[in-house]
């Protein structure tokens, strides 16, 4: 299988990429790992008149772990350097437990973070960590950089609020209210299926209470969804049993599953209810021990 | 008539041919490309190296596993222009045309291949995991590989070759015979 022909640039600046952006006329397409563009461009679900390589732009090649706590992660880093950082591990264990589950190895290689966010498929592993990180993605235009709560960056299936002419340069994850803890959970088939139903939740510990807490759904939606009712659950007490099981119960009944060849809606807001409380149940045992 | 590489790579349209140079099992090589061009398909139809086969073509079976940089990716999601400037390994660079390299030994000694459809991408993702990490446990082999399908041999004797190959090659890095 070919994509449609395209004109192919390499800027080696962030500004250069905005510019041939803003000249395409809304008919280019960024090009990151590509682990997903290109398959779609083969399938000829995508069809880009320009395809701008930004690759050659090494300043998006980083990850950075801020004194403060906060973490930036730059437009080039891949999942498996996410996977290999041991400063990950410790800083932030939510995403850990993501990079270990994204696709499978060898696309872990080439694809990277802000990609898949702006990629936005509902079944995207990034989107719903980010958003239960309360992440930023930070867009760069030709005015300059803002920056979009991930929550809000997703409009639907495949759809962001990036506006044409804007590149997605890095994701910060903001400075956690405590000791950041969580998990990341996905069912898939098979190692490389899309999620049949994945969650993210970070909570952030003060002592043995819940500072803040953050839940994001993934393939139960045409969007990523927040779990926000669900994760405010959590706040401001302990993870005991029954407060664990109102923050599932609450999570499933934010989630808006559909029968597939996957499975029944049914199953999927059973396994989103396991999953909260799995790795709600996870992270109380692991304080228990610490304590 | 005109050859399938030759199709993609010369073109009426007002799209730019693209001149790439990159390393390919040790050896320069530069050639015009079209930017749709798939790095499997120059590796394939534009040098005859058929050793890399297109399974899938869909980003999931893994048979086209190429090193690029010493890094294993789907040569069949990748473009051919991508690859500029870059050192880029086929299982034909493995060893040369009369010798085994020891992964290939472990493959043939172990079993590890049925067809043989999926081997080349197994024995790059393995090159891949034994060049980063020396002495894997079986739980790593099989972590390692999980990005390449077989639907021949239950996996089995995949695992058992590649732990083979690593025991093979620290035996030779420790009696400092040729690596």
């Amino acid at each position: 299988m070919y994509p449609s022909r395209f004109r192919y640039e390499s800027p080696k600046t962030v500004e250069e990429a905005i510019r041939l952006l803003s000249e395409s006329g809304g008919e280019a397409k960024i090009l990151a790992g590509g682990q997903s563009l290109v398959p779609m461009m083969k399938l000829r679900f995508a069809s880009p008149e320009t395809l701008i390589d930004i690759n050659g732009i090494t300043a998006l090649d980083h990850l950075d772990f801020a004194a403060d706590g906060s973490i930036r992660i730059g437009a080039l880093c891949r999942h498996a350097t996410l996977e290999r950082s041991t400063e990950l591990e410790v800083r932030q264990p939510t995403m850990a437990a993501a990079s270990k589950l994204v696709a499978d190895p060898i696309v872990r290689n080439r694809g990277t973070l802000v990609g898949s966010l702006c990629h936005a498929d509902p079944q995207g592993d990034w989107a719903a960590v980010m958003v239960a990180l309360n992440a930023q993605l930070i867009a760069q235009g030709p005015s300059g950089r803002r920056s979009i709560p991930v929550t809000n960056l997703v409009r639907g299936p495949f759809q962001t609020t990036l506006a044409a002419d804007e590149i997605g340069v890095e994701a910060v994850v903001p400075t956690p209210s405590g000791v950041p803890m969580g998990g990341y959970l996905k069912l898939e088939r098979r190692i490389g299926d899309f999620a049949t139903v994945a969650v993210a939740v970070a909570v952030d510990m003060e002592g043995s209470s819940v500072a803040r807490a953050g839940i994001g759904l993934a393939a139960v939606g045409s969007k990523t969804i927040n779990a926000l009712e669900a994760a405010a659950t959590l706040e401001g007490g302990r993870l005991t049993p029954d407060r664990i099981a109102a923050a599932g119960d609450a999570a499933a009944a934010l989630a808006k599953p559909r029968s597939d060849h996957r499975g029944s809606a049914e199953y999927k807001r059973h396994m989103v209810r396991t999953f909260v409380v799995r790795i709600l149940t996870r992270v109380a045992a692991s304080m228990e021990k610490v304590a | 008539m005109t050859s399938l590489f030759e199709e993609i790579t010369t073109t009426s349209s007002d799209i730019p041919i693209k001149r790439i140079t990159l390393t390919l099992n040790g050896r320069s090589r530069t050639v015009n490309v079209e930017p749709r061009l798939l790095l499997a398909h120059l590796i394939r139809q534009g040098f005859k190296l058929t050793g890399t086969h297109t399974g899938c073509d869909t980003t999931n079976c893994g048979a086209c596993t190429v090193l690029v940089d010493g890094t294993p990716v789907k040569s069949c999601t990748m473009l051919a222009v991508q690859a500029d400037g870059h050192d880029v390994m086929t299982v034909e660079g493995l060893a040369g045309p009369s010798e085994l390299h020891p992964i290939q030994e472990g493959f043939k000694d172990e079993h590890g291949l049925q067809c043989g459809f999926c081997t080349p991408g197994m024995m790059l993702t393995s090159k891949a995991l034994l060049d980063r990490n020396p002495d894997p446990t079986e739980d790593e082999v099989r972590w390692a590989l999980s990005g390449n399908l077989c639907r021949c041999t239950g996996y089995q004797n995949i695992v058992k070759a590649v732990l083979w190959a690593a025991e093979r090659l620290r035996d030779e890095d420790e009696g400092g015979g040729e690596a």
